[in-house]
């Protein structure tokens, strides 16, 4: 199905049709996401000529003269608005969009003003996710065609305007930075000037959309729309809102997971200054305060009794001996199935991947005003339509009486895609009369996150006398996101598609498998969610890893190895090549504990190959000394994002892989701040060196490509370095450690140090 | 009552003496551009100037503060360190989400500010307090060697004309 959009990209003089739905090829979260069937969710997809509907959306929008779609507002004096369809939260979209919008449109990103999406599945649904979610590195591959036609929409719209004004051939005029010419004539009209009389007339059927040779914005390494607003602490993020009127406050949940509130004391919080209310939910409390200080103060001057509920005792070694037994034990679902196992040399190994939090640098925040017959909400959201309906369900109000201002997110990673924060916020607000902006604490942030999944996997091959595999077979166990957020995603005997992306298809030239999931849910309450690069992240470190494994097996290099397996994978053996050039692969031998690994894989539509280098110390502490990555992800619309998105998302994978991991201790989670959720920074951040192939091919994903293909290449880094192979994350410092002396010698520093000092 | 100079201006504002100047910058003054990330000090979101040099303001109580100067990332531009780092940082496009960028601008501003010309060392002893969970250090990086500079470190972004023009 790709080709369909490649060949759209590459023969750009036929003119496009506008009933033409153009089906993307489905990866990452996006297979999982192809719940259209039955639903109703088809007619819920972004147009190039859809407008917002009625009165209401026209007010809301400023009632601009000229609105051919959703995307594209023009007044009769003012910069351009441009709507975006998906929200922004640091990978770049509302650049690539407005880049899609103003390439076709004739307008330089510096005349134009972007603004929010209101929360609508008609007008902002993108087609692979069936709604209006940004997520599963899908906005691109969702967008490309459609934004484009778009803005060549509204193009040829103003430029008709003008030939009719001018009684000349709109073929003979041209546009440039906003404004339509008429060479012959030596006239000139503005956007603003023409956009009266372009609202009045008919949407063209057929636009011709611009020859890639001239795009003059997409390709181009451009700056940012939201930088500049950014560096001066000038943009609006969800906790920065404010209106008259509006109080603060903190919450807190019940440690435990499905726990509940028995009593809670307020007397002592009553009286702080500042505090305003104490407000109940059957789980949870808040503290209001005139401003957050006094809401925190009351918090934690209030008397908690918990009910602590059914997982009281819970810890993370149940989970994870219940976890192991499914995996080892438990009946799956068949993913792929090319037949038994063929006799031969079996190679099999068991890794196990943690519970991990998002930890965005905003903390979870929303600000909710409830009236009699309205709920306004404020929040940065990647799903504000599911918002909506939750908020709707809450207060009772029909949907449409429930209105959402998006914000600029403080990043997502999958966060965001949840909307139990919002329905919190709505819960306390609608007790109260004044507008609410409920805080989390970066505590309750880490503490109350919908976790990734805990995953235990067992994956085997069958090797042929070359050591090349010729069979390879997979158990996954894992607790399932799916089939809570999108049911009807599930597929065929309830197999959950994320559970197994990147591992049903290889890129490597592998003649059978067979691939199975272990449905493995979690004890009610603890409510696992998307993380970035999703099922990929996870898959590729135990295919990544085992492929490494294999390679060493044979007495291979691990190059060569993954060489002589992706020969009929022109792309995959691309970006293998180019990271293995980049980095001096086989160059120059390395010192000591010093070890390089690869990881190669083709999430979310594109292909990317990763190759880290370590130091391991004698103490067992990892230094990231390097990484390269190369990226084949088709036409790049912003050269500058897929940098700075590989560069972020590798580096964001890094970090977990190092140092994250979630535990239980009595029903709670462990970790609560960044002293105890330890993430990556900027003294342990090595340079990362991002390479692309150039080609002409279908838009890739990008968001989470980097993150997914990370914890594989450190963990074969390890190996080269240490011998150690990793089949747990985090990095365990303490199995890399070379020889009990190497302890000693800390032992003896320390005791040094504090000689010295005393 | 505790009087504070903010970015050149005097605030009088009626809040209890513990309360970190985070939140009186955010919920009573209503200057948002600092952020609050962790509240005990460990991710630099919240970073401010106090007489030059870079604080975090989620552990600072107001009643502290005297009369030193406050400077907040709405006004670091106007000092020559601030708006240099502000210029690198869109030359290179460092932000991402962007949500801890004013903590990073603000620690970046006062090591050029003490060190016109850091090296790796100094950049990592002066910005590891600040955490960017987009993991945008790569350009971090680039960006304040390039403000201390002027030698452009990494590919330059561009902003409309001419090369981005859209015709």
């Amino acid at each position: 199905m790709s080709t369909e959009l490649l060949s759209q990209a590459s023969k750009q003089d036929e003119p496009v049709n506008p009933h033409r739905r153009h089906m993307l090829k489905a990866s990452g979260l996006a297979i999982a996401f192809l719940w259209l069937g039955g639903t109703g969710t088809a007619a819920a997809m972004i147009s190039a000529r859809r407008q917002p509907g009625d009165t209401a959306a026209a007010m809301a929008d400023g009632n601009p003269p000229f609105v051919p779609n959703a995307f594209i507002r023009i007044d009769s004096e003012g910069p351009v608005r441009l709507v975006m369809p998906t929200v922004e939260m640091g990978q770049g979209i509302y650049t690539g969009c407005c880049m899609l919008l103003a390439e076709e449109l004739g307008v330089g990103l510096d005349q134009i003003k972007v603004e929010h999406s209101p929360a609508s599945d008609e007008l902002y649904g993108i087609p692979l996710l069936g709604g209006q979610i940004t997520g599963g590195s899908t906005s691109t591959r969702g967008t490309w065609s459609v934004l484009r036609e778009a803005g060549a929409v509204a193009r040829s719209m103003l430029v008709s305007a003008a030939g009719v004004k001018w009684h000349v051939d709109p073929s003979t005029c041209t546009v440039e930075r906003g404004v339509v010419h008429h060479v012959p004539s030596g006239r000139s009209l503005t956007f603003n000037q023409l956009a009266v009389d372009a609202g009045k007339l008919p949407m063209p059927d057929k636009v011709q959309l611009t020859d890639p040779k001239d795009f003059k914005l997409i390709g181009k390494p451009m700056r940012r729309v939201d930088s500049e607003d950014k560096i001066k602490g000038a943009t609006q993020f969800g906790i920065d809102v404010r209106m008259p009127g509006m109080k603060v406050a903190t919450v807190m949940a019940c440690p435990t997971f499905n726990g509940k509130l028995a009593s809670v004391d307020d007397k002592a919080a009553r009286k702080i200054p500042g505090v305003v209310d104490v407000l109940r939910l059957d789980d949870a409390v808040a503290v209001v305060g005139e401003h957050f200080w006094a809401a925190k103060k009351g918090l934690e001057a209030l008397v908690i009794d918990w009910n602590r509920g059914e997982n009281a005792n819970l810890t993370t070694q149940q989970l994870r001996d219940a976890i192991a037994d499914t995996a080892r034990n438990g009946k799956g679902i068949v993913a792929r199935n090319d037949g038994d196992r063929p006799q031969g040399t079996v190679v099999q190994s068991e890794y196990q991947s943690p519970m991990l939090a998002h930890a965005t640098m905003e903390p979870m925040n929303c600000t909710v005003h409830v009236t009699a017959n309205q709920c306004e909400i404020w929040v940065g959201s990647q799903v504000p339509m599911r918002a909506v309906q939750e908020a709707a369900k809450i207060t009772g109000l029909p949907e449409g009486k429930v209105l959402l201002h998006q914000q600029y997110l403080g990043g997502g990673f999958g966060r965001r895609l949840e909307t139990d924060y919002v329905e919190q916020a709505v819960a306390f607000a609608k007790q109260v009369p004044y507008p609410l902006k409920v805080v989390w604490t970066r505590e309750e942030d880490i503490r109350h996150d919908r976790m990734r999944p805990m995953y235990h996997d067992v994956i085997s091959a069958v090797v042929d006398a070359n050591g090349l595999p010729v069979w390879y077979g997979y158990r996954t166990s894992g607790g399932t996101v799916l089939a809570r957020f999108a049911p009807g995603a599930m597929g065929k005997d309830g197999l959950d598609g994320d559970a197994v992306e990147c591992v049903v298809e290889l890129p490597y030239d592998i003649p059978k498998g067979h691939v199975e999931w272990m449905r493995h849910d979690m004890p009610p309450g603890i409510v696992v969610g998307w993380w970035r690069g999703v099922g990929p992240t996870h898959n590729l470190f135990v295919v990544e890893s085992f492929i490494d494994e294999l390679a060493h097996h044979a007495g291979k290099d691990p190059l060569e190895y993954r060489r002589s397996l992706v020969q009929k994978n022109a792309r995959a053996l691309g970006v293998l090549n180019l990271a293995a050039e980049k980095i001096g692969w086989g160059g120059q031998p390395l010192p000591a504990r010093v070890g390089r690994g690869i990881a190669l894989g083709e999430p979310f539509g594109s292909h990317v190959c990763a190759i880290v280098e370590v130091e391991v110390t004698p103490q067992g502490e990892v230094r990231l000394r390097k990484a390269v990555a190369a990226i084949d992800c088709g036409i790049a619309v912003n050269p500058g994002s897929i940098e700075a998105q590989i560069q972020g998302g590798l580096l964001f994978g890094l970090s977990a892989a190092m140092y994250s991991g979630l535990t239980l201790k009595n029903g709670a989670v462990e970790q609560s701040n960044f002293n105890d959720y330890r993430v990556l920074r900027i003294n342990e951040s090595p340079m990362v060196e991002v390479h692309r192939v150039i080609n002409a091919e279908a838009p890739g994903g990008i968001g989470e490509v980097g993150t997914a293909i990370a914890a594989p290449a450190l963990a074969n880094a390890i190996f080269a370095a240490t011998g150690v192979r990793l089949y747990k994350l985090p990095v365990d410092r303490d199995l890399l450690v070379q020889g009990p002396d190497a302890l000693k010698s800390v032992v003896s520093a320390t005791t040094h140090e504090r000689r010295d000092i005393a | 009552m505790v009087s504070l100079s903010i970015n050149g201006q005097t605030y009088p504002v009626d809040v209890p003496d513990d309360m970190p100047l985070l939140w009186v910058l955010r919920d009573v003054i209503g200057l948002t551009g600092t952020k609050f990330g962790c509240g005990i000090a460990q991710c630099g979101a919240c970073t401010v100037h106090l007489d030059g040099q870079a604080v975090r303001s989620c552990v600072l109580p107001v009643g502290t503060i005297g009369n030193r100067a406050i400077t907040t990332i709405e006004a670091v531009g106007n000092t020559p360190s601030g708006q240099k780092i502000q210029q690198a940082w869109l030359d290179v496009d460092v932000v991402q989400c962007g949500y801890c960028q004013s903590g990073q601008i603000m620690a970046a501003a006062a090591l050029l500010a003490h060190t016109p010309n850091p090296n790796d060392a100094d950049i990592d002893a002066a910005m590891s307090g600040n955490l960017c969970r987009c993991a945008t250090y790569v350009r971090i990086r680039a960006a304040i060697k390039q403000a201390a500079t002027g030698k452009a470190e990494l590919q330059q972004t561009i902003v409309s004309m001419p090369e981005g023009a859209a015709s």
